[in-house]
């Protein structure tokens, strides 16, 4: 088990679950328990009450509910994107492929309450006149995969999905599909690439996949959590959920937090909350130790120093003004014993690894990087070797098709950024300032 | 020639898919015939090609970009310990350690009898539960300790 909600909540009222809303309940993912805190009643009150798409995307636009996959789109606006004058089929595709180190939420919502966002799904297919949706759901997490697969079929054999759901003459019908270890899946347009049953590589933008997506029909990609938060909205009102939020940050979002604190988990906190208060909920920093430094949303965003993130609240404009980003609210917990040198070691690996190989700047320049950074861990690096990587990262950035390579220049330039004592130390040392004194 | 069986569980898959988008099924079908088979040969991936009327070349780039398929003989378990920032930060080095040790294998590679073989993965979107990994891909093990390792090692024939 990943954490325990229950055990939060007490800690602490101002978690407040709305994606993970039935984790304290006993089956906390079967259709009994999502129908008993009145799952499924809003799509039912749509299709009765002929509620309009331009209603309901309005309701969104209010509740200031932005994107959970990273980049943080509006997602009212996102909605209205999609033609809705086309014929034929259009998509609407989850995006459960969550591989960015540290991030692990997609997987909890999954795993706990899969009808919630289902329901989010029907909602999004009604708003935006599609028939067919798929969950691309990262093949590690298998075991989630199969309980989605159930879900599905528990869903669809009470009316809840397929021809004239319960009755009420809206058709839809709702995949899962897996992937099988690719993070550059995650990546939009190399999801649906896969989806189409071919290797995962992003496509150039435009067309955007609103106008040409799966199969070349107009499609639209959200992140899980996004999708899970819509039932919540339209049965609370977007105003509600602007009103739990800060200014520029509507509602709760899940921040999964990793690395160096005593208890790791999913936290259900509202938009604002100090980082500090978020430390507290989770144990803070393990074994005693002092705080060095916390990635707020995952590696593609960079790095804060203690003192730095200290001060910060956790919601899009707080992180802006401290230098970085919420990205998919993913905060890594490095202690003071952290190595970042070998740290950012590991990180350019990921990216280097993980690059899909179809821009040069991206291809070579990742795996150039992770050759430099390899050369000083292993005590052999230069001087000019910092520069080298900065420079080497800068032109990466904003050079290649998808944010992958802006991403990885992120970790370089931040870590050297904050930390360049450190690299320094290394190259003129051959080890690392946390070996110092061995 | 697929067993009737594999043919079931891809026809299975083909349903999520439109009527002339049988290739969207390749990942599921070579999937599919990986589990059975332990790993995937050229064949292999020709007959999964074949029935999802592709072209083979197109069936083999997919087999080789997702890290999940095995295009060598894996031991009869194959472990895959994640390795990326939230498990290193959790030691998962001490794990692979105790692996490399046990097993007297590296990445990679297979021990003698063929029972295990073992690979370093990438993040896998379960960093909460870090140190962690996984046994032939769908099994995840999390908050591992070298003594977990033992006894899950243990229990597997
Ligand atoms: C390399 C890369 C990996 C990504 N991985 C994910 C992911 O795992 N999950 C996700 O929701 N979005 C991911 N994204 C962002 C998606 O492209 C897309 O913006 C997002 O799914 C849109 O959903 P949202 O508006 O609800 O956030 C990734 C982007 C890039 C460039
Ligand atoms: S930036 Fe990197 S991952 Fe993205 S398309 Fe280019 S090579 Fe592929
Ligand atoms: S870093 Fe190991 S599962 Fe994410």
């Amino acid at each position: 088990m990943l954490n325990n909600n229950s055990h939060k909540a007490s800690i602490n009222s101002e978690v407040f679950p709305i994606c993970l809303r039935t984790s304290n309940l006993e089956d906390s993912s079967s259709l009994q328990t999502y129908l008993s805190i009145g799952g499924y009643e809003q799509i039912q009150r749509i299709l009765k009450d002929k509620i309009s798409p331009e209603k309901l995307i309005e309701e969104i636009k209010i509740s200031g509910l932005r994107g959970r996959g990273g980049a943080g789109f509006p997602t009212g606006i996102k909605w209205s994107f999609i033609p809705n004058d086309s014929d034929g089929t259009k998509y609407i595709v989850c995006n459960s492929d969550e591989g960015e180190p540290g991030t692990f939420k997609d997987r909890e919502i999954i795993k706990k309450n899969p009808h919630q966002l289902i329901e989010g799904m029907i909602i999004a297919a009604y708003i935006m006149g599609a028939q067919v949706g798929y969950n691309y759901i990262h093949g590690e997490i298998w075991e989630e995969y199969e309980s989605f697969e159930k879900a599905l079929a528990e869903a669809k054999k009470a009316n809840f999905l397929g021809k004239s759901i319960c009755g009420l003459g809206f058709d839809f019908e709702l995949y899962a599909f897996h992937g099988y270890g690719a993070y550059i899946c995650g990546e939009e347009t190399a999801l649906i690439e896969s989806i189409e049953g071919k290797k995962g590589q992003p496509r150039f933008k435009p067309p955007f996949p609103a106008t040409y997506g799966i199969y070349g029909r107009p499609t639209n990609v959200n992140n899980t959590e996004t999708y899970a938060t819509i039932p919540w909205i339209i049965q609370n009102g977007g105003e509600s959920f602007a009103n739990i939020g800060v200014e520029n940050s509507g509602g709760t979002k899940i921040f999964s937090v990793s690395g160096h604190v005593e208890r790791p988990g999913n936290y259900e906190i509202p938009m604002g909350m100090p980082f500090k208060t978020l430390l507290e909920l989770s144990g803070g920093v393990w074994k005693g130790r002092k705080l060095k430094a916390v990635i707020p949303g995952g590696p593609s965003t960079p790095v804060l120093p203690a003192a730095e993130i200290m001060k910060t609240t956790l919601d899009y404009d707080g992180l802006k003004n401290s230098g970085s980003s919420v990205g998919a609210g993913s905060l890594i917990v490095m202690d003071e014993t952290t190595c970042m040198v070998s740290t950012l070691k590991r990180l350019s690996y990921f990216f280097y690894e993980e690059s899909c190989g179809q821009c040069t700047p991206c291809r070579e320049g990742t795996g150039w990087v992770y050759r430099v950074i390899k050369r000083i861990v292993d005590g052999k690096g230069k001087p000019e070797d910092i520069d080298l990587l900065l420079d080497v990262s800068k032109k990466i950035s904003g050079r290649t098709i998808c944010a992958l390579g802006d991403a990885a220049a992120v970790p370089v330039l931040s870590f050297i950024k904050h930390f360049k004592d450190e690299f320094k130390y290394f190259i003129k040392n051959g080890k690392s300032m946390m070996d110092a004194n061995s | 020639m697929l067993t009737e069986i594999t043919r079931k569980k891809i026809d299975g898959e083909l349903k999520k898919f439109p009527i002339d988008q049988k290739q969207s099924a390749i990942i599921a079908a070579l999937q599919i015939i990986q589990t059975e088979n332990g790993f995937l040969t050229d064949d292999l991936i020709a007959l999964a090609a074949d029935y999802l009327d592709m072209p083979k070349i197109a069936a083999m780039e997919v087999a080789t970009f997702y890290n999940m398929f095995e295009l060598k003989s894996a031991g009869k378990y194959k472990i895959s310990v994640c390795t990326n920032i939230s498990c290193a930060l959790r030691e998962a080095d001490d794990i692979v350690c105790h692996l490399r040790k046990k097993l007297n294998i590296n990445f990679n590679e297979v021990t003698k009898d063929s029972k295990f073989s073992l690979k370093e993965s990438e993040c896998m979107g379960a960093c909460g539960g870090a140190p962690l990994m996984t046994i032939n891909n769908h099994k995840m093990y999390e908050h591992l300790t070298p003594q977990k390792v033992d006894q899950i090692l243990e229990e597997l024939d």
